[in-house]
């Protein structure tokens, strides 16, 4: 296989990490007022995540790094290009952030609840946006023969690319419910898997209008292959839901995310970026990369520390794998000063 | 005055990067102090440590979350705002980025997940390993970012392919043991120290002195005060020797950078070193001036009669090197000159903040010696003052040593006129400025306002059913022993 291939399958399993993981902790937050009637419920809601969310946004970072070093082309282009929806996004990861370390830093409602809007919005910003990112990535966008995005703000806001948000909301919101089914006890869990049920059933009909959508579009055989398998996958974590199987549902919407984004790739595979216009240059994995030499230091690197951090991170969530509820959590921390 | 993106890229750079740069060498230095109490915790068992651990570990915290959600923008923003930048040396420079990600990111956020909420988790001494853990990842990041800067002032094993029009690496190894990289590392990361400690130093000579109740507290409070403040010392000491040698480098690979730093216009041999001028307004003139004889002969060279070339000599060697200047419609006050004034203080304020912080822990050491408790109002004063002298250092360090490669992006090969993105409108990038800049300002309020309150609330007391447990505690109807 071609350096360029690997590094662009590379690339998608950075992305496919993120959304897994990060899709979890973006639904927890998006369900924080709806699960999360109690102060303690919503702390039970936060501490699910609070060991790991950290970890699953580097894998945001990495794959940024990794993009900007085996596709130079295809991060200039993005980045510039998206620039005010990615504005949004990072200040949505900067206040959601902060949220979660500085929440119960003092014991005040007003307080905690500023910092729960922060972990609300910060979680359904760029749960929403990533979608549309990805939808107008597939879709191809007005990019000049310099390679330059020529398209503005308003073009991203189109019907397929804002379904593509549309479905990684609802998928993300599902995916939390199932995490939190399988992180707590108690009334939480109860309440948890009534919603995912509720909003599995609307994950599953954007999602195949979504996929159908881009296979039609742009799909391949091997496409159609991962979006059948996700397909298949969401439905049985569904009916796992059902069936009270906790781990089993979380294994089902975890691999259904996983297949789509992997399906995405595949459909927009040689492409990176697809240009829209009539005399412009579309990114692809050839015109995009980097040079041979530079992708295989890169590919020794990967090589070397991936099994590590996967590794390490597998450990932590085996550490944290107590389930918790609301008996589990201890009073808030005194606040040392005056407000 | 009408601003272009260009402008507004290069404020936004400017203020993005210093404000992350804030919070990195605190991070830096206090991960170490903190792991190091935590080590002599598990080891001696004595609970001072365990509370200065705990202490410390909290307001290392509120620092660190911040420093965190800023370094996103610093890995997003080159592709937003310096497309054409990342298009030209992204074969080179997106590297070192991505390994950085990779090493340095996870094993931070991984382990201080474990290490936040891993008290009755893990065993004692794995718990403390975390936390060491952190530690590294926070050096291994310095590493790799500081390379990939390092490319920008001295590119160097890469070759320029007229074809694709970019900079292509040729080898690795040259990139990562850059000579500009071998002495700014440990520059860069000796300060951080010098950083991480003086905060620890203020923070604790306050309480020791102002809020002490007991003897126990008073004896806490004076160890975390002594080791930190020679924690000062010694890095300072460090900063000082890193700093001569990055003197010598800098002379050979970017002399116009040295010699903006001395406001240098005419080659001296020897050269003096003014402590402080009052010139004309673009620095070109000097009316007055405290100056010590060779001292830049001897920064720049080694050799106390050693030549240094002057800017004109520099101006017209680069002219001639590098054709017109492409800076030049933008860069005042010359070809191939950065903003004289700022370096000439810039470079001042960085040496001399420093050294005072280096001063001010000799005189806490000295002060504190055989257990005696100072009361004098001129010394706690200056060391209220001194977590923000090494602070303010690392500021005009990075502003000096970023504006003195001006015009140049990356040294040479490519200004940083032509690094911005051609496709971002200037609406864009001021609406991008104004939400980083106001949101920045907020979080800044609130940070300081936790950080000054938990840091005056002191270290609590630790009763024996707080004590961690030696071994992880499997009960599973145990409260979380901690949680957000």
């Amino acid at each position: 296989m071609e350096l360029t291939t690997v590094w662009f399958s590379l690339i998608a399993v950075l992305w496919i990490g993120y959304f897994v993981l990060e899709g979890f902790d973006f639904g927890v937050g998006m369900l924080l007022p709806l699960i999360g009637r109690t102060e303690d419920e919503r702390r039970v809601l936060i501490n699910t995540i609070g060991p790991v969310w950290d970890g699953n946004e580097v894998w945001l970072l990495v794959a940024g790094g990794a993009t900007f070093a085996a596709f130079p082309e295809w991060y200039a282009t993005l980045f510039s290009g998206f620039y005010l929806p990615l504005l949004l996004i990072l200040v949505a990861l900067i206040v959601r952030g902060l949220a979660f370390e500085y929440r119960h830093k003092r014991d005040d409602a007003t307080w905690r609840a500023r910092w729960d809007l922060a972990i609300i919005v910060g979680s359904a910003v760029p749960a929403v946006l990533w979608g549309v990112a990805f939808g107008n990535i597939l879709r191809g966008v007005p990019i000049d023969s310099d390679l330059e995005y020529a398209g503005g703000f308003f073009n991203l806001l189109n019907p397929y690319a804002l379904l593509g948000g549309a479905t990684t909301l609802m998928l993300f919101l599902t995916h939390g419910a199932v995490f939190i089914s399988l992180k707590t006890s108690g009334r939480v869990r109860e309440h948890a898997r009534d919603l995912a049920t509720k909003l599995g059933v609307g994950a599953a009909l954007v999602t195949v209008v979504f996929l159908g959508w881009t296979q039609l579009d742009t799909g391949t055989v091997p496409s159609a292959l991962a979006f059948a398998a996700a397909a298949v996958a969401l439905v049985l974590g569904l009916l796992a839901v059902l069936a009270g199987r906790d781990g089993w549902s979380f294994v089902g919407t975890f691999l259904a995310i996983g297949l789509g984004v992997a399906g995405l790739f595949l459909a927009l595979f040689p492409d990176v970026m697809p240009t829209s216009l009539a005399g412009g240059t579309g990114l692809t994995t050839t015109n995009a990369a980097a040079t041979a030499y530079t992708l295989k230091i890169m590919t020794v690197v990967a090589v070397l520390f991936t099994p590590l951090v996967l590794a390490y991170q597998a450990w932590t969530y085996w550490v944290f794998r107590r389930r918790i509820s609301v008996d589990h959590i201890p009073a808030p921390l005194p606040t040392p000063f005056a407000p | 005055m009408d601003l272009d993106t260009l402008d507004i890229a290069r404020w936004q750079f400017a203020i993005t990067t210093v404000y992350h740069f804030m919070f990195v060498p605190i991070t830096i230095g206090l991960s170490a102090l903190v792991a190091g109490y935590e080590t002599a915790w598990v080891r001696t068992r004595n609970r001072q440590w365990l509370r200065l651990t705990r202490f410390f570990g909290k307001l290392f915290l509120i620092n660190f979350a911040i420093g965190v959600v800023t370094g996103i923008v610093q890995e997003f923003q080159f592709g937003m705002n310096w497309s054409d930048y990342s298009r030209f040396v992204g074969d080179v420079f997106g590297a070192p980025l991505a390994i950085e990600g990779l090493l340095a990111f996870f094993l931070e956020s991984t382990f201080l997940g474990l290490w936040i909420f891993g008290w009755d988790r893990l065993p004692a001494r794995l718990h403390a390993a975390c936390m060491w853990l952190v530690h590294l990842g926070t050096l291994f990041s310095a590493y790799f970012i500081l390379a990939a800067n390092s490319f920008m002032q001295n590119p160097v094993g890469y070759r320029y392919d007229p074809e694709s029009g970019r900079a292509e690496m040729t080898d690795f190894a040259a990139v990562m043991f850059n000579k500009v990289q071998l002495v700014t590392f440990p520059h860069t990361v000796l300060a951080a120290y010098m950083t991480g400690a003086a905060f620890v130093v203020g923070v604790a000579f306050w309480q020791l002195v102002r809020k002490a109740r007991d003897e126990e507290d008073r004896s806490m409070y004076r160890s975390a005060v002594r080791s930190a403040a020679m924690v000062v010392l010694v890095a300072g000491i460090g900063v000082t020797v890193s700093g001569d040698f990055q003197g010598k480098v800098m002379t050979e690979v970017q002399p116009m950078k040295m010699a903006a730093a001395e406001a240098l216009y005419e080659t001296e041999q020897p050269a003096d070193f003014s402590v402080f001028t009052v010139g004309s307004l673009d620095g070109s003139e000097e009316r007055f001036a405290i100056k010590v004889p060779r001292l830049l002969s001897f920064l720049a060279t080694g050799d106390a009669g050693g030549e240094v070339v002057g800017i004109d000599d520099l101006r017209e060697q680069y002219a001639e090197e590098y054709g017109s200047d492409p800076g030049a419609a933008y860069y005042s006050p010359g070809d191939y000159t950065p903003v004289i004034p700022l370096t000439y203080w810039t470079f001042r304020l960085m040496m001399g903040l420093g050294m005072a912080a280096a001063a001010v822990a000799v005189w806490v050491l000295w002060a504190t010696r055989r257990g005696r408790t100072p009361r004098g109002r001129w010394l706690l004063a200056s060391v209220l003052a001194l977590p923000f002298l090494p602070l303010f250092a690392n500021s005009f360090g990075w502003i000096f040593t970023e504006m003195g490669r001006q015009p140049w992006a990356v040294f040479g090969l490519m200004t940083t006129q032509n690094a911005v993105s051609p496709s971002v409108s200037p609406t864009e990038a001021l609406i991008s400025l104004v939400v980083l800049t106001l949101l920045y300002g907020v979080l800044a309020v609130v940070e300081v306002k936790l950080l000054l309150g938990y840091a005056r609330h002191g270290a609590d007391k630790v009763d024996d059913d707080d004590l961690p447990p030696e071994r992880p505690d499997h009960d599973p109807d145990r409260p979380l022993a901690f949680a957000y």
